[in-house]
């Protein structure tokens, strides 16, 4: 089949490349770019490991060709850092709050989180739960999960956050 | 799980998706927000040699007022009607079935063309266009047509949509104002299918049922209108024994399929119950 | 002392040492989506192995025609059995001495078995070859019902073992048999049934599951032919036991198989096993010289790779009428699927499931295991608890619930009064345990206190008579589950995998400026080591814990153990890591008398240093002993500080806990809610409370999936229905409930620290508690019991076959 030449916007820095068209975004992300942080966990639209924002909307990159993402604006986790390197307030929610432990589901709860904190900024914890219900962890319990957005909200807010992990 | 291979065409119009599409005849899909196609490429259950993709279509977007139907786009994704005031306003079921549709992610991608041109029986916009008594606006070849949505369910994933045609927009009728309404769904978990679910539009006067509407997903392999159930409660205050009625005469209409969600007869029996629930619901919130 | 000398809090703070919550140092990689797992990993001229697998469940394989996959471009082998013949692999032994089919040989015994290895050049051209692979199957009857395996004309599935009377744990009774394992003193426990004032019996079942981590199983294989050398990185729990197993079946000398495992993606029992795809892929790599990648799919990952439970246990209580336990006699059916390919250690074929006396004091058991073949996916491994105790704590926990319903007793209470006591342990069961150390009663009465477990009570009393007034169609179940774990496998005595014992490992190297670096045979797959390691070196030698890097994974650099799984790392590898610090702690304490010029027993260890007794001042920090130790020794001493410790452990460790679960359920729809779960633990000394309640949650929400729905299930003719996550139930954080946790501590009296290990608690524990919750909503109307799982369908289905719904 004859390769399509893609270029698009990922992480701030334009990329190119040729694909198949079945080629799938995640594979694209992944393999082309090396941009392993995006994961693959059920390749059915599940569990939303390889979920990357793109114009602005949290998509599960698994159930997407790249043809598709021809001159979209992408950001995976791996641009999710502070400009300066340092860990989001997500990012840093996370670690405080015991919000992973084996990291797969984590880039794609990151970026989800991410998108969600963007629309609504002081989150319930049930809109938290229902923002996140596209992402599957086996290891968290979802706990310390919704404390990590919720640490990640207040920072983005300037309020102070108190409750520890759990 | 990898798709077959496939040609992709991007068209920029709807005239050109349709010449593509009948050009290419059976080999080609059109492909919308792509959460049940893909999928089903990526089982190869589905090996299209042609995917017209819809997303290049600038017209397929948006919702608009026309007189007293609101027009939506049939590329209008379900975060998209989630964020309209105007369907928050005029038509809350639809926003609150759309928040039971898959997940965030799905949503952002998900349209709703997609969800009522494929015919799969557990889509939940197909009930609701039923029960709102939509038409769908379907271009072809040999020009455009308007299909109610009440005609266009054939059989699990067959429609009247014929070769060549796409569906491009749903209109819908609003509501009378001070209507109540009520999608109840049962389902195991977050993007699941329905188990069994009702939609309900009413309206009351005089604390009595004046006018009602009745739809399920789900429970057969198309949606349906329950009509006799809807003509059992008009005129009633939705005492017990009326709602038992309904609840019974939506149940005789129903032949789900057993499967991991439960046997037939429960299927059946929580399909009258979200009838029940979605009609108490419902008047509750008419004004 | 100035006012920048630190106080004694914050030397011991600045440690990070045991007792705290360390923020982990995994997270900062993982945050960033610098982890580094399976499928990250991109090798020169790397292929993609994909297989082709059966759609029947038990089929005759007349035919295999490859010619059309071998057109497709970038297709360019097809293995089959006949080829992995030519090296002998086309079996592999398994874990619990069965052997297995690598590919379909003559037969497929279950659906979706692998049939073919289609290698290409990437992933999209293997999968497009294994559609042209053209297989002729003859379907022959399948055997679903593990009840009806034993039956006289049962199909036979294994033709392998035509003739064999004895298998790997004895005789053989029924071609479709595997083992019969029996334990306690049956003449004994039949004596106590004779004389019994009550009994109870009840066929408990735990259904078949699947522990599914968010990463599938996966490996790279890369043989280098020059060097004759074979590099294997996988998502393995036990990466050394791997090397040895591929040494031994392939042939290779041990120390030209390098396996690394990276990070892992979750584990949860999935990745202890051996799987074809590990054989394929390495014979692939042999083959074309090139390396060779496999990855799992999430249907075949549910459908293939090792499932577990699926253990029928029919099980008898026999009591006084004031409710004092006298006996207790379980038969288990274990449905193991084509192969036992179960993952316990050698001797255990049902794991120890010989806890299954729990945490009462029964003066006499009897427990009988058969095994049996079915068509379906082989396996047995042990989701998130130690081998086979989940099962066992499902089985006495629900026993007990229905004995206390027949003796009209609350079940908190027959517990109680049936519990081990304090000044009992170290306890021996009737069924061959010792039980290194507990507190029931405590655990059981902080838990009755905390939750107002009395009040919950007469809640439930007047809902059940709103309930029978017509007033509400809602019904509310208390879940009580006080479990008892054996974990920490295990002495060498009586634990052994593949005749390797079952001891861990650590090897310490400290650095010249105060650093080191810590090596372990376990290996993490999202419990933290990487942290909880070096809190145990920072709390033991007194270096802060960031400045010790926690390696793990690689076999050529880290000592060899047996992996982690059944929540044994902490207590094996805990206390190997606890040992080799105390050897360095030995060394350390000579340099420093030498230094200080005294004595060494004139010396003290303080925080982070040595201090000289009664003289506070003369003082010398490790940091500076690290310095010394490269320097400057004692004449006569090896420099250098470096300490490596092989832990074989004397016993098992003991933890266990008491829970609650309180539960609404409609009756009419059969929908539940949890409305509270509060879990108290007690794994002994608590190494990092952050970690530990982390996986009390996670251990929590995958025992209320379990209990609740989460089924692998086959359908009468075999297939699997719940192949995927639509259908696999795997809760959303809107499903899962919230989770309240609490503690005691019991200290283990034989381990160095006194840790227990908690990782598999909660589900071990947990399962109870929802199973009993459900089943105490139901029991005011007549019920006794209601099988796993209890989800929307089922809870309709109970509450209509008790008439309380028309």
């Amino acid at each position: 089949m004859a390769k399509t030449h893609v270029t698009m916007k990922v992480n701030g820095a334009e990329v190119e490349g040729l694909v198949e068209p079945r080629t799938l975004l995640v594979h694209f992300i992944r393999e082309n770019l090396q941009l392993t942080g995006t994961h693959i966990g059920c390749e059915t639209t599940h569990c939303g490991a390889c979920t990357v924002d793109i114009d602005g909307m949290s998509v599960k990159s698994c159930t997407m060709f790249a043809v598709q993402a021809q001159g979209s604006d992408i950001t995976t986790v791996e641009g999710m850092a502070n400009a300066d390197g340092t860990l989001s307030a997500l990012q840093e929610g996370f670690r405080m709050m015991h919000g992973l432990q084996c990291g797969f589901c984590t880039p794609g709860m990151i970026v989800r989180a991410h998108r969600l904190l963007k629309e609504n900024p002081s989150p319930s914890e049930q809109e938290i739960r229902m923002g996140i219900s596209g992402n599957i962890c086996r290891c968290t319990g979802y706990q310390n999960i919704v404390k990590a957005i919720q640490y990640a909200s207040a920072k983005i807010n300037g309020v102070e956050f108190r409750e520890a992990a759990e | 799980m990898i798709p077959g291979s496939f040609s992709y065409h991007r068209p920029a119009s709807v005239a050109d998706a349709v010449k593509l599409l009948s050009d290419l005849g059976e080999d080609a899909r059109p492909l919308a927000g792509g959460h049940s196609l893909v999928p089903m490429m990526k089982l190869r259950l589905a090996t299209p040699a042609h995917l017209i993709d819809l997303h290049g279509i600038a017209t397929l977007k948006g919702i608009r007022r026309d007189g007293n139907n609101l027009v939506i786009g049939a590329m209008t994704t379900q975060h998209e009607l989630l964020a309209s005031e105007e369907i928050s306003q005029a038509m809350p079921i639809l926003h609150e079935a759309a928040l039971l549709i898959a997940d965030p992610q799905v949503r952002y991608r998900g349209t709703i063309g997609g969800n009522v041109a494929n015919g799969d029986p557990g889509n939940d916009m197909p009930a609701l266009m039923l029960t709102l008594g939509a038409t769908y606006r379907l271009e072809g070849p040999g020009g455009s047509r308007e299909v109610a949505a009440s005609d266009f369910y054939q059989g699990a994933y067959f429609t009247t949509l014929e070769p060549g045609e796409i569906l491009t927009s749903v209109s819908i009728p609003v509501p009378a104002a001070g209507h109540g309404s009520a999608y109840e769904k049962l389902k195991r978990k977050v993007g699941d299918y329905a188990t069994a679910a009702a939609a309900v539009i009413l309206t009351m006067a005089s604390g009595k049922v004046a006018t009602c509407s009745i739809g399920l997903t789900n429970v057969h392999e198309t949606p349906l209108l329950a009509a006799d159930a809807a003509k059992a409660v008009i005129g009633t205050s939705l005492d017990a024994a009326t709602l038992k009625k309904a609840a019974a005469a939506a149940e005789a209409i129903m032949a789900p399929a057993a499967d991991a969600r439960g046997p037939v007869e429960y299927r059946k029996h929580v399909g009258g119950i979200m009838v029940t629930r979605a009609l108490q619901r419902a008047a509750a919130n008419a004004k | 002392m100035n006012d920048l000398t630190p106080t004694r809090e914050q030397r011991e703070a600045a440690l990070e040492g045991m007792g705290c919550k360390r923020k982990r140092v995994e997270d900062i990689r993982f945050t960033q989506g610098k982890g580094n797992y399976v499928d990250d990993i991109k090798l020169p001229g790397m292929l993609h192995g994909d297989f082709v697998r059966s759609p029947h469940p038990h089929a005759r394989v007349k035919k295999i025609d490859d010619s059309e996959a071998l057109k497709v471009p970038g297709v360019l082998a097809v293995i089959t059995a006949e080829t992995l013949k030519t090296v002998n692999l086309a079996w592999m032994p398994t874990l619990a001495g069965d052997v297995q089919m690598v590919l379909a040989d003559g037969k497929v015994l279950f659906q979706n078995q692998e049939v073919a290895f289609v290698v290409a050049t990437d992933r999209y051209a293997a999968d497009d070859g294994i559609n042209k692979v053209m297989v002729e199957y003859e379907p022959l009857a399948p055997l679903v019902d593990p009840f009806k395996s034993m039956d006289s004309d049962a199909p036979v599935l294994r033709e392998d073992l035509a003739g064999k009377t004895t298998g790997a744990h004895g005789p053989r009774k029924h071609h479709n048999h595997i083992f019969e394992w029996s334990v306690g003193d049956r003449e004994l426990t039949d004596a106590a049934f004779k004389k019994a004032e009550v009994t109870i019996k009840e066929m408990i079942s735990y259904h078949r599951t699947h522990p599914s981590p968010l990463e599938t199983c996966q490996c790279v294989c890369a043989f280098d032919k020059i060097k004759g050398e074979l590099t294997i990185y996988g998502t393995f729990q036990a990466p050394h036991v791997i090397r040895t197993v591929v040494s031994l079946i392939a042939k290779l000398p041990e120390q030209k198989i390098h396996v690394i495992s990276p990070d892992i993606g979750g584990g949860f029992g999935n990745k202890v096993g051996a799987y074809p795809g590990y054989i394929c892929a390495a014979v692939a790599s042999i083959v074309t010289g090139k390396p060779v990648k496999w990855v799992e799919d999430r249907i075949e990952n549910l459908t293939a790779t090792s499932f577990a439970r699926d253990y029928h246990m029919t099980t008898e209580i026999a009591a006084t009428k004031d409710g004092k336990v006298t006996g207790l006699r379980v038969h288990v059916l274990a449905d193991h699927g084509a192969f036992d390919a179960c993952a316990d250690p050698s001797k255990w074929p049902a794991g120890f499931f010989n806890i299954v006396t729990g945490s009462y004091d029964f003066p006499t058991a009897h427990l009988a295991v058969d095994g049996v073949y079915t068509n379906k996916a082989p396996g047995g491994v042990a989701y998130r608890c130690s081998f086979r105790v989940t099962e066992a704590a499902y089985c006495i926990e629900r026993a007990m619930d229905i004995l206390a319903q027949k003796l009209n007793m609350d079940p908190a209470e027959l517990r109680l009064k049936n519990f081990i006591k304090p000044e009992q342990f170290p306890y021996h069961s009737a069924l061959g345990w010792e039980y290194d150390s507990g507190d029931y009663h405590t655990a059981m009465r902080k838990m009755m206190e905390t939750t107002s477990y009395a009040a919950l009570r007469k809640e439930q009393a007047d809902k059940r008579a709103a309930f029978k007034r017509g007033e509400t169609r809602e019904i509310m179940g208390l879940g009580v589950s006080f479990f008892t774990e054996i974990v920490g496998a295990g002495p060498s005595k009586n634990c052994d995998i593949l005749g390797i014992a079952m001891f861990d490992s650590c090897e310490i190297r400290m650095h010249p400026t105060g650093a080191g670096i810590a090596r372990m045979g376990t290996k993490s797959q999202g419990q933290g080591h990487e942290t909880t390691w070096a809190q145990i070196i920072a709390t033991e030698i007194g270096i802060p814990a960031d400045n010790i890097m926690v390696e793990e994974g690689n076999t050529d650099t880290a000592p060899y153990g047996l992996g982690t799984y059944g929540s044994r790392s902490t207590p094996v590898a805990g206390a190997a890591i606890a040992m080799a610090a105390r050897k360095i702690k030995a060394k350390a304490q000579m340099i420093a008398a030498y230094k200080l010029e005294v004595h060494e027993d004139d010396l003290e260890f303080d925080i982070d240093g040595f201090r000289v007794k009664g003289l506070p001042e003369r003082y010398m920090s490790m940091k500076d002993i690290c310095w010394a130790a490269y320097n400057s020794v004692p004449p006569g001493m090896e420099p250098g500080l470096e300490a490596v410790s092989y832990y074989d452990p004397p016993n098992m460790t003991y933890p266990f806990g008491a829970y609650l679960c309180v539960m609404d359920i409609d009756v009419d729809t059969g929908v539940y809610k949890v409305r509270r779960f509060y879990a108290l633990d007690d794994c002994g000394t608590r190494i990092n409370p952050m970690i530990i309640e982390g996986q009390v949650h996670g251990g929590l929400t995958e025992a209320f999936a379990i209990a609740m729905g989460q089924e692998i299930r086959y359908d009468e003719t075999g297939n699997v229905v719940t192949g995927s996550f639509m259908d696999f139930f795997m809760p959303t954080a809107v499903e899962t409930p919230h989770w309240e946790t609490d503690f005691t501590v019991t200290p283990s009296p034989h381990h160095p620290i006194g840790a227990k290990g908690v990782g598999e608690s909660p589900n071990v524990g947990g399962v109870p508690a929802f199973s009993n919750a459900v089943n105490d909503a139901f029991s005011f109307l007549g019920s006794r019991h209601i099988q796993m799982p209890h989800d929307f369908w089922r809870n309709w289905k109970a509450a209509k076959e008790l008439g309380a719904v028309a």
